[in-house]
């Protein structure tokens, strides 16, 4: 008898155990179970928490709460994703709850259709947001469309998490901002978070979501820290309730000269320069969209009509971007209630430079203020 | 160190399913493993039973013979399949439905994989499979529905375990994968038989899925139709493998080809099959050599690409009229049964004409139902866009009158 192979999985018995309760007749529905508090997850204490820390615990404790949650991908096993983000998740819920799987992302995409169609929850992680392209044949067709094609017969409760975005000295294929295409395709909720404790909560309605959902992880992030209580986020989520974050802007600075409209890597910056605005005496609010799809329409039209005056920051090339929807957006809806037209600030037209040049491409906190200068125009 | 080290089938990285598979039929793995140059029959084209030499069966293997019952019940498959096929081809030229990609000629491969499953496995079928999804219970008018141009798909894929009819090429034999691996996590022993054409072979997600299978071991049957033609295209133009079955070998599963025209062989080799997934042997591929008799859908031109005495000789071939010489001649099938079969596809196929012929008026408003679970804000606009629109239509038409 030869050995057994790398992914075999564990004993029959075991199997079972780990995946009790769980079955295709869930059809990708919330299977109503008794909730497992995941207290034995050690979650990262109150204080300085690492955007990363915060999407790990987020995994653990979906995993632990729900067996149906599965988390696989390229190298995420052993070694915890290249990016450290599925860190020890296997070595918690062993073999066959994280594991990797051939290099392969179409693959990846389509075995989790699959899943998801036979009662699992499917979390899969794209090594780099350029390397997700080989799977976007099964997102598009299939992902974004088999709830439609089957009037909802077929639920497809995927989350697809992606490491995007620059600011990080990668090589070509590891710095894109792919979102527009996602974004563009109907189907698909597009979430993006900003913030560690965003990242959590995020995460968490990601994977709870019955539709197919695609994170995207502003990268140059990962290591960012900001004050987190993981656990009290743990135990929100634990009593449920309609607070979400799903279709939900948060303004992280209020103000009335204008509004900076962001999401993902670029509110740090945004941030930023609202700060240094503020200090040559021009008060700017600063919204974050958090997740691009669905559009907070709502909270955008708020805070334009207040201001009358908005900038679109966002690092993915401007042409045909999700900063143009979000402008086109803005003036059609908003046109009596703005002093100026819109302005974007985003990456140029150009495939994302290298290591050396790439500070050129990332929207700046003296591109956001040259473009404030220019709203406040008067003829 | 490298004198142990096999530099064929490698024992070291195969999975134990397939040596004990090898052990089990009393061959080596690269015997188990690679296919034979011929293929499984055990029919000639008239109807006549075949030898054991006659077969094409490789050493150590071997197939039993479907009992009287099956055959039988797969004639009257067959005769309803072939109904089906024609019905539909002429509902298309009445204008009726919008396309059919008929599977005239493939009924054998059709009916054998519905008949191969039990029902709590799974069949993951194609745009041509309609016949195999109404063999496998699917109540017909629901398949029609995409069809007919109504909604993309119209039945209930949990309801039978039948997958939706994918369109794009090999992308459902990856689905097939996860239904298997997730019921494997579970500890079922669920079979999943995976269906696609000869040139979808060339699709990047054949090659994907059958190395996921083979990595993950588990129990999908990908059984491709070689019906000869990708569209205008023969299989000579995709692929100089020695046959699609030796496809497999890379993999690390056995391959295997069938007469796909012959319905005696095709369920020997997808029972035996079945029975070797179920029992932990890990994924097959199965290679069935058959013809599409007609064009690839109502839109093209056959005529362009191929010979009609090509056609001709396939006709001699034809799945149906072969099981019915045999079940006549072993006296199986007598004038009574004959014609009440008859009379069921007949039903069938009235059923399908007065699906067809009823208009049906779709909901433009259930346009936006299912794109998410609930709608978004900007769905449930724009879908108060349309209603207007729909609004100031009905009362622009009743203006008129």
């Amino acid at each position: 008898m030869s050995a057994a192979p790398q992914n075999a999985p564990a004993t029959p018995e075991a199997k079972q155990a780990d995946f009790a309760g769980v079955g295709p007749h869930a059809r990708g529905a919330h299977v109503e179970r008794p909730v497992v508090a995941p207290e034995h997850i050690d979650a990262p204490p109150a204080g300085p928490t690492t955007f990363a820390a915060a999407l790990n615990t987020a995994m653990a404790d979906a995993m632990a709460e729900d067996p149906s949650v599965v988390v696989f991908g390229e190298d995420v096993g052993k070694l915890g994703g290249v990016f450290r983000i599925t860190d020890g998740l296997q070595a918690r819920f062993g073999k066959d709850r994280c594991f990797d799987t051939p290099l392969a992302e179409s693959g990846i995409a389509g075995m989790a259709v699959g899943m998801a169609m036979n009662g699992l929850r499917p979390v899969i992680e794209m090594q780099f947001d350029a390397f997700a392209y080989p799977s976007l044949e099964q997102v598009f067709s299939h992902i974004a469309k088999m709830h439609n094609r089957t009037k909802g017969r077929v639920r497809l409760p995927i989350t697809i998490r992606i490491p995007y975005a620059g600011g990080v000295g990668g090589v070509e294929h590891h710095c894109d901002s792919s979102e527009a295409y996602y974004a563009h395709t109907p189907g698909l909720k597009v979430f993006t978070p900003s913030g560690v404790e965003d990242a959590y909560r995020l995460l968490r309605e990601a994977i709870d979501s019955d539709d197919p959902v695609v994170i995207f992880e502003p990268k140059k992030l990962y290591w960012s820290k900001e004050q987190a209580d993981i656990a009290a986020l743990r135990a929100a989520h634990g009593r449920g309730g309609d607070d979400r974050l799903e279709g939900n802007a948060r303004i992280l600075r209020e103000g009335s000269d204008a509004t900076l409209i962001s999401y993902g890597p670029s509110v740090p910056t945004a941030l930023k320069a609202a700060e240094a605005a503020a200090a040559e005496g021009t008060d700017v609010e600063v919204l974050d969209l958090r997740t691009i799809v669905p559009l907070d329409d709502a909270a955008i039209d708020a805070s334009v009509r207040k201001t009358g005056r908005a900038v679109v920051i966002a690092e993915a090339s401007g042409f045909a971007s999700v900063a143009s929807e979000l402008v086109a957006r803005i003036q059609e809806r908003n046109f009596h209630s703005l002093a100026s037209p819109v302005l974007r600030v985003t990456g140029f037209d150009i495939p994302f430079p290298a290591p050396k040049l790439e500070q050129y491409q990332i929207p700046s906190v003296d591109r956001i203020l040259d473009a404030l200068d220019r709203l406040t125009w008067e003829d | 160190m490298t004198e142990n080290v096999s530099h064929t089938t490698g024992t070291e990285r195969t999975a134990p399913g397939i040596a004990e598979a090898s052990h089990r039929f009393g061959i080596s793995l690269e015997d188990y493993l690679l296919p034979t140059h011929g293929r499984v029959a055990m029919m000639s084209p008239d109807g006549t039973l075949l030898g054991p030499g006659e077969q094409g069966a490789a050493p150590g293997h071997s197939y039993p013979r479907p009992s009287d019952e099956r055959l039988l019940d797969a004639y009257e498959r067959l005769v309803i399949g072939r109904r089906i096929n024609d019905q539909n081809a002429a509902l298309v030229r009445q204008g009726r439905m919008a396309v059919y990609p008929s599977s005239h000629g493939q009924e054998a491969c059709q009916v054998s994989v519905a008949m191969a499953l039990e029902e709590r496995d799974w069949l993951f079928p194609t745009y041509r499979d309609t016949v195999a999804v109404i063999s496998r219970g699917v109540d017909p008018n629901e398949v029609m529905t995409s069809f007919r141009g109504e909604w993309h798909q119209g039945y209930d894929p949990h309801e039978h375990n039948t997958a939706v009819q994918s369109t794009p090429l090999t992308t459902q034999l990856l689905h097939a994968v996860g239904v298997a691996h997730a019921a494997r996590l579970r500890g079922e022993d669920t079979v999943v038989i995976a269906l696609c054409g000869d040139g979808a072979t060339s699709e990047g997600d054949f090659h994907e899925a059958l190395n996921f299978a083979a990595v993950f071991h588990l129990p999908v049957i990908f059984f491709v139709q070689n019906n000869g033609y990708a569209i205008s295209v023969p299989l000579s133009a995709q692929t100089v493998a020695p046959s699609l079955a030796h496809k497999a070998v890379g993999y690390g599963m056995a391959g295997e080809r069938v007469d796909g025209n012959d319905m005696m062989a095709l369920l020997s080799v997808l029972d035996r099959a079945v029975s070797l997934a179920r029992s932990g042997s890990g994924p097959l591929l199965i290679e069935a050599e058959t013809y599409r008799m007609q064009a690839h859908t109502n839109a093209d031109d056959d005529t362009r690409y191929r010979e009609s005495e090509e056609v001709a000789a396939w006709r001699a071939k034809d799945p149906v009229l072969r099981l019915r010489a045999y079940l006549h001649d072993a006296g199986l099938l007598g004038e009574e049964a004959e014609s009440r079969i008859a009379g069921h596809a007949e039903e069938v196929a009235a059923a399908l004409r007065d699906a067809m012929n009823a208009d049906v008026n779709p909901d433009p408003l259930e346009l936006f139902e299912h794109v998410f679970v609930e709608p978004t804000p900007q769905l449930l606009e724009q879908r108060a866009v349309l209603a207007d629109e729909l609004a100031r239509e009905t009362e622009e038409k009743e203006e008129a009158r």
